[in-house]
C-alpha cells in the first residue's frame, strides 16, 4: 500500500491511506488528546478534543483522514487554548465533584485537565439537576458525571450488539437514555465491554469503587499520554 | 517585599470545611518558618477575627453561601494584593454547592421542616438577624471578586501551598508542579 507523508507541528509523519489524523499520530508516538475516541469503535467526532488545525482550518483529528503534504498544528498555543476551553465547558455544564467521585485519579476528563494544568472553571457553573440510575444490580448511571461522549451508545451497539444506551434531545436538551424504564430493566450485563468503556464516572461498575489507593493511579504522577492509550489499545 | 517589613497573609473559611486549613497546617514544622517570614493577619490560625489592613497575601477556603461569607470575601479582595481560592470549594463551591439545583426554600424545609427526626412544631425556619442569609445558591469566590490563583484540591496538598507560598515570597507568579495539581 501506498505510503502518505504530512507533517505535524513540522515533524514529518507517515500513515496509511484512510487513516485518521489521531491514528497516524498514536502510532507516531505523538499525542493528541482525545474523549469520544475509543479503540474498535467508528470515529465519532462528538467531543472535540483532538481538534487540530489542518491546512489552515479546525478539524477533529479522529474523523480527518490524511493525506500527502497535509499541514498539521497540534501542539500550539491557540489549539491547547481551543482544548482547555472545551474541557472547561464540559466541566461546568455537569456536576463533576472529583472529591468523592470514584473515578478520580483514573478520570480521562480530569487526566485531560491535569496534564493542561486547569485549575479552575473560567466560565460560570450550571449546576443542573439530573438523576442517578442505581437501578441494575452490577452497574449504575450518574449523569452528573456524564459529558455525552457518546462512547457507551457505540460500545453497546458496534461491540455489545445490544443498543443499551442512546441520546434524547438536542442541544444543550441532549441526555443520556436506556433502552427501558431503568438500567435493570435494560440488557446490560456486567460482563459487557460498555461496562468499562466510560471515560469519566457515569457508568460504573459496583462494588469496585477506590480499588487503587491514592498515589498509584495511574494519573496521580504522569499525564495522560500517547504511550498511556497505546498501553489500553494493546 | 523589603527587608524591615514582613509581608502579611490573611486566611479565611467561609462555606468550607476546614480542611483547607488543616493542610495549612500539614505544612508541619515549615509553618514555624513561615511564621518567620510573614506576619498574620486574620486567620483561623490565630483567632484573630477581623481583617486590620493591608495584607500581600490572602487565602481563602470555602465558596459563598450566605451574605456574610460574600462581605469577608469582598474584604479581603479590598485588602489583599494577591488574593487565592484555596481547594475545590473555593473555585467551584465543592460539596455545598450540591445544594444548587435545588430552591432554597426547598433546602430550608427538608432541612428544618420535612427531615426525619425534626422537632419544629412551631414551623418556624431560621429567620434571625444574627444568622447571615443564604444565597439563592453557592458561588464559587471568582464568579464574587476576581481572584488571582487557584489551588485546586479537597484538601490542596500541603506541598501546593507551600510552593505557592514560597513563589509569592519571592516575587514569582505561582505555577503549581504537575503533581501538585489535585482535584481530590
Amino acid at each position: 500500500m501506498a505510503t502518505i507523508t504530512f507533517t505535524i507541528d513540522g515533524k514529518p509523519v507517515s500513515g496509511q491511506p484512510g487513516q485518521s489524523i489521531l491514528k497516524a499520530a498514536q502510532a507516531a508516538g505523538i499525542y493528541i488528546p482525545r474523549l469520544c475516541a475509543f479503540k474498535d469503535l467508528i470515529p465519532h467526532g462528538s467531543c472535540r478534543i483532538c481538534s487540530v488545525r489542518v491546512n489552515g482550518r479546525i478539524q477533529a483529528a479522529c474523523v480527518q483522514t490524511i493525506s500527502d503534504g497535509m499541514v498539521v498544528e497540534n501542539d500550539t498555543p491557540e489549539i491547547l487554548e481551543f482544548r482547555k476551553a472545551i474541557l472547561d465547558m464540559l466541566f461546568v455544564e455537569g456536576n463533576h465533584y472529583c472529591m468523592f467521585c470514584e473515578k478520580s485519579g483514573l478520570c480521562e476528563l480530569q487526566a485531560l485537565a491535569y496534564r493542561f494544568g486547569i485549575t479552575a472553571p473560567q466560565f460560570p457553573l450550571l449546576n443542573p439537576n439530573r438523576p442517578i440510575d442505581l437501578s441494575h444490580p452490577d452497574v449504575y448511571l450518574d449523569h452528573n458525571r456524564c459529558i455525552l461522549c457518546g462512547r457507551c451508545v457505540r460500545v453497546s451497539q458496534e461491540l455489545d450488539n445490544k443498543n443499551v444506551f442512546q441520546f434524547v434531545g438536542r442541544g444543550y436538551q441532549k441526555r443520556l437514555q436506556v433502552n427501558g424504564e431503568a438500567l435493570a430493566a435494560t440488557g446490560l450485563r456486567v460482563a459487557d465491554r460498555v461496562t468499562a468503556s466510560c471515560p469519566v464516572g457515569a457508568l460504573m461498575k459496583k462494588r469496585v469503587g477506590y480499588a487503587v489507593p491514592v498515589g498509584e493511579r495511574p494519573f496521580d504522577h504522569q499525564p495522560i499520554s500517547a504511550e498511556w492509550h497505546a498501553k489500553q489499545e494493546a | 517585599m523589603n527587608a524591615k517589613h514582613k509581608p502579611r497573609i490573611a486566611t479565611a473559611s467561609l462555606a468550607g470545611c476546614f480542611g483547607c486549613h488543616m493542610s495549612i497546617l500539614d505544612l508541619d514544622e515549615r509553618i514555624l518558618k513561615l511564621a518567620e517570614l510573614v506576619e498574620f493577619d486574620c486567620s483561623p490560625i490565630n483567632d484573630r477575627k477581623k481583617l486590620t489592613g493591608h495584607c500581600e497575601i490572602g487565602l481563602i477556603e470555602g465558596g459563598c453561601c450566605n451574605e456574610e461569607n460574600v462581605q469577608v470575601l469582598e474584604e479581603f479582595r479590598k485588602h489583599c494584593d494577591v488574593l487565592i481560592a484555596l481547594g475545590d470549594c473555593a473555585l467551584n463551591g465543592g460539596i455545598p454547592a450540591m445544594r444548587n439545583h435545588v430552591p432554597v426554600r426547598e433546602c430550608l424545609e427538608e432541612a428544618y421542616l420535612k427531615a426525619p427526626g425534626v422537632w419544629n412544631p412551631g414551623g418556624i425556619l431560621p429567620n434571625d438577624p444574627e444568622i447571615p442569609l443564604l444565597l439563592n445558591r453557592v458561588y464559587p469566590c471568582q464568579e464574587v471578586v476576581k481572584i488571582d490563583y487557584f489551588i485546586p484540591g479537597c484538601p490542596p496538598p500541603a506541598d501546593a501551598i507551600w510552593d505557592a507560598l514560597v513563589a509569592l515570597l519571592n516575587g514569582q507568579p505561582v505555577k503549581l508542579a504537575y503533581e501538585r495539581l489535585k482535584y481530590d
